[in-house]
């Protein structure tokens, strides 16, 4: 029992911090981008990722496990996949609208973003190319969004701070987003000595 | 109508499949005016082949998706528009996916979970969104061609800048550095190359995208100067979507603290 509480913590900081889903996979990178102006938004995209993602892991390495893998339909995991992500998404937002509205408020406005998003299908296709077990799945989703939140927190942190810096003209905007990621991807390679 | 509606890029006439390759391949070239689909074009350019079967296993989902969405574009109902395409995408992503683990393992093994990915590549589905479903299937097949090899060869020469600076090789033969395949002098004087390691992981491929896209801003801002149209420029498709969507949210956010 030790041991395998072991191991899942040992999981948890593999997905989140040695193989952070962005910065050392690049899956994600369009909210990654696209939604890292303020922290306020990217701690609400992170929330809303961390709650689809781990939710999305959980059923798809049901399905895989229970449907796709005992009818030897394995081949058809990234249809089923992108279809049920989809539908979870829009389920999700309709639960949350009627019965949690609190929460609602907080993540709404960010789920309808997540449908597309490469993190969710990733992460759920590895679980199975990885051979995980259903709970092995679901701790990895959601150690992969922490890492995703993690990095998207921290590159709005810095991308605050620089918001007035005087930089060349070309470099203004996409650019610098990236170099700053570049950057950051090379501090987090220092995690790869935690394997 | 006039002239320059039925002109379309580089002065083809429009819609014809020469048009629609070559508006791909250089007038909206996918990944370098676009900025569209920029996961994989990060994550796969480790090296020029690496870089070259994925922008061949693209342009293959996106061609034939292109075609099929255009002949049932009178039968798919407008509200369920959206899973249908990914329906029609994600099985020739299946379809692309099988024929690999056949006949490529190697690049199969290499590529790994970004191909099945394809089917959430903004290219494949703004493509089909934006022509496909409103065009007949020959231009939408050859605006597929088109757009796939344009991406093709944006990410072979990005992998093979990574490669040569970061490993100092092109197509997986060295060039620089130790044992190069150069002889004589020349050879000897490329081998004291170092190779700068950076370029080929994870760091290298944000540096060498920012470097890129701040030489086609640079591009647009002299277009600009001599008074050509650039409204064809833009940055990050996907992002783009989501950095609007942001905006408006810490608009409101704003508002309500004024109040």
């Amino acid at each position: 029992m030790g041991a395998t509480i072991l191991n899942l913590v040992g999981l948890m900081i593999s997905a989140s911090l040695v193989n952070n889903v962005v910065l050392s996979q690049f899956l994600g990178l369009c909210p990654f981008l696209g939604v890292s102006k303020k922290t306020d938004t990217a701690i609400g995209m992170g929330g809303a990722c961390v709650f689809v993602i781990t939710l999305a892991s959980l059923v798809c390495s049901i399905i895989y496990k229970f449907i796709l893998n005992p009818l030897d339909l394995s081949y058809l995991q990234t249809i089923v996949f992108i279809l049920v992500i989809a539908m979870l998404v829009q389920f999700v937002e309709m639960i949350l609208k009627k019965y949690i509205v609190s929460l609602y408020r907080a993540l709404g406005v960010y789920l309808p973003l997540i449908t597309t998003n490469c993190a969710v299908l990733g992460v759920a296709l590895n679980n199975v190319t990885d051979g995980y077990s259903i709970l092995e799945s679901t701790i990895c989703g959601f150690a992969t969004a922490v890492g995703f939140t993690i990095a998207i927190v921290i590159l709005a942190g810095l991308r605050e701070k620089m918001e007035y810096n005087d930089i060349p003209a070309p470099f203004k905007g996409m650019p610098l987003v990236l170099l700053t990621s570049g950057l950051m991807a090379i501090a987090f390679t220092g995690f790869s000595a935690l394997k | 109508m006039s002239a320059d509606v039925k002109t379309g890029a580089l002065g083809f006439k429009k819609d014809t499949p020469a048009e629609r390759f070559f508006n791909g391949l250089i007038a909206e070239n996918p990944t370098l005016v676009l900025m569209i689909g920029m996961c994989p074009t990060l994550a796969v350019t480790s090296s020029a082949i690496n870089g070259l079967g994925m922008g061949l296993a693209t342009t293959f989902v996106l061609s034939l998706s292109n075609a099929v969405i255009a002949a049932l574009r009178k039968v798919i109902p407008g509200t369920v528009r959206i899973p249908s395409f990914i329906v029609v995408i994600a099985s020739f992503v299946t379809l692309v996916q099988l024929l690999m683990q056949a006949y490529v393992p190697a690049l199969n093994s290499a590529l790994g979970v970004y191909i099945p990915l394809i089917v959430v590549n903004c290219i494949i589905f703004g493509r089909a969104e934006a022509y496909a479903s409103k065009h007949g299937i020959v231009p939408s097949f050859f605006d597929g061609i088109g757009m796939g090899i344009g991406f093709t060869c944006a990410i072979t020469i990005i992998g093979l800048i990574r490669e040569f600076i970061g490993a100092g090789t092109a197509f997986d033969v060295q060039i620089l550095g130790e044992g190069t395949v150069v002889p004589g002098p020349v050879g000897a004087f490329l081998a004291g190359y170092h190779p700068i390691s950076i370029f080929v992981q994870q760091a290298g491929a944000f540096f060498v995208l920012a470097f890129l896209i701040a030489i086609m801003n640079k591009v647009k801002s002299n277009l600009e100067k001599k008074g050509k149209d650039t409204s064809k420029f833009q940055q990050g498709c996907c992002s783009s979507e989501e950095e609007k969507a942001a905006d408006k949210i810490i608009a409101e956010k704003e508002e309500k603290e004024a109040e």
